[in-house]
């Protein structure tokens, strides 16, 4: 066993030392190999913690949204709507929600306008989310004027804002009291933006939303379900620009593998050629060679997942701010809670180094079982 | 130091720090279970339904409550334009609220 470990350890400095005659490649191939670990490992991370938090943060979510629609858009529910639901077994309760939006002209910002019917807010007050505390330089205390879309000044003082830990969710939220809201948008009196619906057994969810949609055929519910499967997809590899930076990432790894795999360089062959015409066994120069392909994508994949770790849980995923911000004025501050997907993680690591050790023994076997004179002749 | 053994250490090194991010991991868990649950609490209070990722547009914004004509609203042959609408696909159950207005006719003669 000892005699074995230490002919391991000599045949790790040979292939060291035949690495570090060509340095800069190596050092080269090294620095690529983990910065695409990197990029992979961050982007799966990334989406399994966003995915795992955002099924936790959402399951609290109206069973059902209740949404009327008017030549295939949302519309506002009139009054009496929500009394055309009538009695429902199993609904608990019934009520309408008034959100929506507005564009502040000042910062070209989006907001979402939130009337909550189970929080205190005073008229002429608002509590604000994070996000509008940082690039309005809000603060408790402070008043804040808003254009309406008709063209009035509304002013408000900011009762509170929002704990910056829920600003995945609240980031962008002015919440305010309903009176003020209808006043704001012109919402006309008994009118609601939609309908949240409370049912009691999850198991009859589905046959309510049934029952919904014949009494009130122009309907569209939306089940918590469908909110959670909505976010259990979200940067899925299957779709949009994940699919792309799979594609690439793919790309990458089969050029490295073929680069290694399609044959020796000279000076390679010329080095393979003298060890076995210094005695060395075919299975040692498959064996140093084995080595060579282990050290560089091992430590290349160690490497490239401990710095997208640190990226991702305590960098705040800083170098996809840009890409997920796109054109938006406010962009959430979150710190994501790491849940890891072992198995995410186990393709990755047979993905890369596998492969990559594999292709670095295929042009070699041939160079290994040939007569040295006739390798070293080239 | 022989070289091979600096690169057993550098790898045993790395090994280790690969082993405990998942410690790290766990710990973080446990340390953000409240925020979590005041996050989800908020949730419920509020009756929100979306993250606030994507601020650009209505149907970024809220996904799961957005009509499928939302992304192609601005005009008639409108194209969807915002950078988030190619990171956020259209719910997959988006369809089904659509399917009782769709009608199949019988085949021309």
């Amino acid at each position: 066993m000892n005699t074995w470990i230490e002919k391991q350890l000599h045949l790790i400095d040979f292939t060291l030392a035949a690495l570090a005659r060509r340095r800069g490649k190596n050092l080269g191939l090294l620095f690529i190999y983990t910065l695409l670990v990197f990029v992979l490992a961050s982007v799966a991370l990334f989406s399994h913690a966003l995915r795992t938090e955002a099924q936790r943060v959402l399951a609290g979510t109206p069973e059902i949204v209740l949404q009327r629609l008017v030549a295939g858009r949302h519309d506002l529910i009139p009054p009496g709507y929500i009394d055309k639901i009538g009695l429902l077994r199993g609904v608990l309760k019934k009520e309408g929600r008034l959100w929506g939006y507005y564009y502040d002209s000042v910062v070209k910002a989006n907001y979402t306008f939130m009337a909550p019917r189970d929080m205190q807010i005073a008229r002429g007050e608002i509590i604000v989310g994070p996000a509008l505390e940082r690039s309005r330089g809000l603060a408790t205390g402070n008043g804040i004027s808003f254009r309406s879309y008709s063209g009035e000044l509304h002013t408000f003082i900011v009762a509170d804002v929002l704990p910056q830990s829920s600003e995945l969710v609240s980031a962008d939220l002015v919440l305010m009291h309903e009176e003020d809201f209808r006043a704001f948008f012109k919402y006309p009196d008994g009118h609601y933006t939609d309908v949240a619906l409370s049912v009691a057994n999850p198991q009859e969810i589905r046959n309510v939303a049934l029952k919904l949609m014949e009494r009130l055929p122009d309907s569209r519910p939306i089940l918590r379900d469908e909110v959670l499967r909505t976010y259990a997809s979200i940067f899925d590899w299957r779709e949009g620009i994940m699919l792309a930076l799979l594609s690439a990432a793919i790309l990458a790894f089969g050029i490295f593998a073929w680069e290694k795999a399609a044959g020796l360089s000279a000076e390679e062959k010329r080095e393979i050629g003298i060890l076995k015409a210094i005695g060395w066994e075919t299975g040692d120069v498959i064996k140093m060679k084995f080595w060579e392909g282990l050290l560089i994508s091992l430590t290349a994949f160690l490497l490239g997942y401990i710095a997208a770790y640190l990226h991702v849980f305590h960098l705040d995923s800083i170098l996809f701010e840009p890409v997920l911000k796109g054109w938006s004025v406010l962009y959430p501050r979150f710190s994501l809670t790491p849940h890891i997907d072992g198995l995410q993680v186990a393709t990755l690591f047979f993905f890369t180094v596998l492969p990559y050790t594999a292709a670095v023994l295929v042009p070699i076997w041939r160079a290994a079982t040939t007569d040295p004179d006739t390798v070293m002749r080239g | 130091m022989r070289p091979a053994n600096l690169a057993l250490i550098v790898l045993a090194c790395a090994s280790g720090g690969f082993g405990l991010t998942f410690a790290d991991a766990a710990r973080l868990r446990m340390a953000n279970v409240a925020t979590i649950d005041a996050t989800a609490a908020l949730v419920e209070r509020l009756g929100l339904t979306d993250l606030a990722l994507f601020t650009e547009a209505r149907y970024t914004r809220h996904p799961t409550q957005a009509d499928l004509q939302s992304a192609f609203q601005d005009h008639p042959v409108a194209l969807e334009h915002f950078p988030s609408g190619s990171l956020l696909p259209p719910p997959a159950g988006i369809l089904k609220a659509y399917e009782h207005l769709d009608r199949k006719t019988a085949s021309p003669d």
